[in-house]
């Protein structure tokens, strides 16, 4: 006891000694450890997540700016391990004092808090890549960023503090760029260069399949520059912000907006920060949760917040609008998928908006059927999320899980209980939300809500259903060519008995032939063609971004995936 | 011989101008089943309805059409060269015609029969014979055959042949008889033949017997039939108690089957007379039996349904309803059951004596 009193006089404890090790964590230091959840897990990931995220940060900002987008890429390879990357845009360009914030601040953006359709959510991307270089490579991100033709640019070098989580501006200056307006960032980083189907020119490529407004050029780390060109000249429908819903709103979240609410009374509160409440239904809601409806919500307890979410649980709230959401639509969508693959049938399909928590989305599927893809191997699945391409964790996301329990048997292809089903076949999933819920802020899996494996399957069930009937007709295609087959075989002993019981001459039997064979086809009349011819087909563009055997490749990446995954931990 | 060919060429000559017209060649067969013959009681045998089934050259039947041109070729060459072949060395034959060859030998059977019901002969005049030999003879009967080779008339008396018997062969036509007898008695079972054949029954009977061995060959019937003709022999008839020995072995004795029925004006016997075993007898004599099996209770149904030679008979539907109410069937030696002779000490002497107990 005295001992006790002693030491705690003394501040000398265990609490005491573990105090001076307890110090607050910036965000950038613990991302700096665990790189892995942002997509750094491995240099060749690092590099495709680099710039992937800077892509789609191009494509939002020229989208949001209703900017047809045109972007280069340019992978330069300086040493064995370090790479340089140039990404830059025509879009809208940013104002000179958000530059460092973007760049060089995680969690510093304007998507978290809306709901709208596009390709960036949190506001961690593109900071985190420039982190990644700063620390594989201690050197800066550079920024050009032009907002108007006759203004300069201005330019960049920036640094993240990993204490602070602040922008270190190194250096900033204004600089002539010959462009009307956009944003250039290069970065140099630590990272490893491979083809495959997880490689930058697949991401690039199929990129471009799902966004034919877009015109990107890429010049790969051996100079041979591939062109993307735009396939269409008008821009995808334009995604809306929606409020959010309250069947996806949580307790936390809740109390929030209960707290920063400029709305007077509760009622209104429910009116205008979500959709789909009338005032009715606000009042309903309010009834239930035993609150008055001109409660000022900032005084709202967290007890009143835990009854208003229960209310809004029980009671019937309409669903969100949908015109929020712009899917690519299915003749886009096979349109793609047939430049990238030949096969023998394609089709596709738009799902009708449906709702997980609150939120609005729409499955797309597609489906090419045959011709030279392997009947061995399991199905490829070309996965993407608001027009994103996902190109790991494939068996993490809800489409696959979809699709495992989804009988492909039907369809005419081989699959085992619960699994990837085999075939000559590849599967384009594509998601639009508002919100796509990701398994990790890497990206690249999508959560398993029932409402989206509901859809997903739904979407594959309906392309399956088109291609059941082709497989059909293929059938009986094959079983009347098998007849013309017997008809070929036995014409000649029909001629030759004859021949033989009327002692006629050779040239006589030859003639039944010719004559039997010509009248047979006569009945069964010419055979049309069902195999669709695919015009769009592109052999060059499809061996982009490919070895070889892709799909071989693409099962020995998942593993790799898994085990890189493990590696980091 | 010749008109046989003469037939073939005329078909194979119709089929080849049709191809010549570009029409589509097709021939023509009788329907083989009970659906297509009709009974009348007075004629005595099937005859054949005038349905007749049209083989068009398509590409469902080009094998099989095909294949009947190839058979057509092979008969009209043993037909020429005065050869035969037997259903199974037809079969074997075809194994030359490449891809056309059949697989199995009711293949092979099916397309002959098309053939011949197609050329109304029978498959003899075709140079095919039956594999299998018609039925064994013994008795008051002296069969008059011709050396194969010399041309030279040979007399077989079948009451030399000892504890064996005479073999009816696949061709009878030829055949003369010289015979004393007075009636043929037809056995369904080898087994009882023998019995017969050991305790010399037809020299106390002065009768000719003959052992069917399931359901008679053409040949057994034919020689049947000429005995019955030639000889106004009466045929009785000894089979077992069940619907198979009564519709498959006595009716295609009698009036011949549905699926040759082109032929059976020729091959059936109309005088035969059933002696036994009937239903009647089952309860006359105490005869142990068996159930019915399902087969048997089928056929009895069909029969009833769509036997024409049963529909003209109300004694025959009595027996087998009779038969189906006792669920019951009973075999030819079941009669043991009173002493191994007694068949021939008081059985079959009774029953020949009374017609009262005999089916038609």
């Amino acid at each position: 006891m005295a001992q006790m009193k002693l030491a705690e006089s003394t501040g000398t404890t265990k609490a005491h000694e573990m105090a001076k090790k307890q110090r607050e964590i910036s965000v950038a230091e613990f991302f700096a450890k665990n790189r892995h959840l942002l997509g750094f897990d491995n240099p060749k990931k690092a590099l495709l997540t680099t710039i992937k995220e800077a892509v789609d940060n191009s494509l939002d900002a020229c989208e949001d700016a209703n900017m047809l987008p045109e972007i280069c890429v340019e992978v330069i390879q300086m040493n064995e391990k370090r790479f340089k990357v140039i990404i830059e845009d025509n879009g809208p360009g940013i104002v000179k004092s958000q530059v460092p914030k973007i760049f060089a601040k995680l969690l510093y953006g304007s998507k978290f808090h809306t709901l709208k359709q596009q390709r960036g959510q949190q506001g961690i991307g593109i900071s985190a890549s420039v982190m990644y270089g700063q620390l594989t490579t201690g050197k800066p991100a550079k920024i050009t960023s032009k907002i108007a033709p006759e203004k300069p640019a201005s330019y960049f070098e920036l640094q993240i503090d990993t204490q602070t989580n602040k922008p270190e501006i190194i250096k900033e200056a204004q600089t002539e760029w010959n462009k009307k307006t956009g944003t250039k960032i290069e970065l140099d980083l630590e990272a490893s260069y491979s083809k495959g189907s997880q490689s930058i020119d697949a991401y690039l490529k199929q990129t471009a399949i799902v966004n034919p407004h877009v015109t990107i050029i890429y010049t790969n780390p051996k100079a041979e520059q591939i062109i993307f060109p735009r396939a269409i000249d008008s821009m995808p429908k334009e995604a809306k912000e929606i409020k959010p819903h309250p069947y996806g709103v949580e307790l936390g979240v809740l109390m929030k907006m209960l707290a920063v609410s400029p709305a007077r009374t509760l009622q209104s509160f429910l009116t205008t920060e979500f959709t789909r409440v009338s005032s009715s239904v606000a009042k309903e809601i309010c009834e239930k949760s035993k609150l008055l409806p001109n409660t000022k919500p900032r005084k709202i307890s967290r007890d009143g917040s835990e009854k208003i979410i229960d209310a809004i649980n029980s009671t019937k709230i309409m669903n969100p609008p949908t015109d929020c959401i712009s899917p690519i639509g299915f003749e886009a969508l096979e349109k793609g998928l047939k430049k990238e693959i030949k096969a023998e049938f394609y089709c596709s399909t738009t799902r009708p908006p449906s709702v997980y928590r609150g939120n609005p989305f729409v499955i797309e599927a597609a489906m090419a059927y045959g011709g030279d893809m392997p009947g061995d191997k399991s199905i490829r699945i070309m996965r993407y999320a608001n027009r994103v391409p996902l190109q790991y964790q494939q068996s993490a996301c809800a489409s696959a899980n979809a699709i495992m329990h989804t009988n492909f048997r039907n369809y005419g292809l081989q699959q085992s209980r619960n699994s990837i089903p085999v075939g000559p076949m590849t599967l384009v999933i594509h998601m639009a939300s508002v919100w796509v819920p990701f398994t990790s802020e890497s990206k690249e899996a999508i959560a398993h809500y029932p409402e989206i494996i509901k859809e997903v399957k739904l979407a594959i069930q309906e392309c399956g259903r088109l291609l059941a009937s082709y497989v059909m007709k293929k059938k009986r295609l094959h079983k009347e060519l098998k007849k013309r087959g017997y008809i070929e075989k036995y014409i000649p002993h029909v001629a030759k008995a004859i021949k033989e019981i009327l002692a006629l001459t050779k040239e006589e039997e030859e003639s039944i032939e010719t004559d039997l064979k010509k009248m047979l086809e006569q009945t069964r009349g010419k055979i049309k063609s069902i195999e669709a011819e695919n015009v769009e087909y592109d052999e060059e563009f499809a061996k982009i971004g490919s070895k070889n055997a892709e799909l071989e490749l693409h099962e020995v990446d998942e593993s790799n995936d898994e085990k890189e995954g493990g590696d980091e931990k | 011989m010749k008109p046989v060919i003469d037939s073939i060429k005329g078909i194979v000559k119709d089929i080849r101008e049709k191809i010549t017209k570009n029409e589509t060649p097709s021939v023509f067969m009788p329907i083989r089943s009970l659906q297509n013959v009709s009974y009348d009681l007075k004629e005595g045998y099937f005859k054949l309805l005038g349905r007749e089934k049209e083989r068009t050259l398509t590409a469902n039947t080009v094998k099989t059409f095909a294949q009947t041109l190839l058979m057509m070729k092979e008969s009209k060459g043993l037909v020429e060269t005065d050869d035969i072949a037997t259903k199974r060395e037809m079969y074997y034959i075809s194994k030359n015609w490449g891809d056309a060859m059949f697989k199995e030998q009711p293949e092979s059977d099916s397309v002959m029969d098309d053939i011949e019901g197609m050329l109304t002969v029978n498959r003899e005049q075709m140079g095919f014979v039956p594999g299998e030999h018609g039925g064994a003879v013994a008795g008051e009967l002296i069969v008059v055959d011709k050396d194969s080779e010399t041309g030279k008339p040979i007399k077989i008396d079948c009451t030399k042949m000892g504890s064996g018997a005479y073999s009816v062969p696949s061709s009878v036509e030829h055949l003369k008889f010289e015979t004393k007898a007075k009636f043929v008695l037809a056995i369904e079972t080898a087994g009882m033949f023998e019995r017969l054949n050991k305790h010399k029954f037809w020299k106390k009977n002065n009768c000719i017997i003959i052992s069917l061995s399931g359901v008679p060959t053409r040949a057994c019937r034919r020689f049947i039939r000429k005995l019955n003709e030639e000889q106004k022999l009466p045929v009785y008839v000894f089979t077992d108690g069940d619907p198979y020995g009564f519709f498959s072995i006595y009716r295609t004795l009698k009036v011949g089957s549905g699926n040759a029925a082109h032929i059976n004006k020729y091959f059936c016997v109309p005088d035969a007379k059933f002696i036994g075993i009937t239903p009647q007898d089952i309860i006359d004599y105490k005869l142990p039996t068996h159930p019915l099996k399902e087969v048997d209770k089928k056929k009895i149904k069909d029969v009833i349904k769509n036997d024409p030679f049963c529909k003209a008979h109300k004694e025959w539907q009595k027996a087998l309803q009779a038969l189906a109410k006792m669920g019951k069937r009973c075999e030819q030696q079941a009669l043991a059951k009173h002493g191994l002779n007694y068949v021939i000490s008081d059985y079959l002497p009774k029953k020949l004596k009374d017609q009262k107990s005999w089916l038609p």
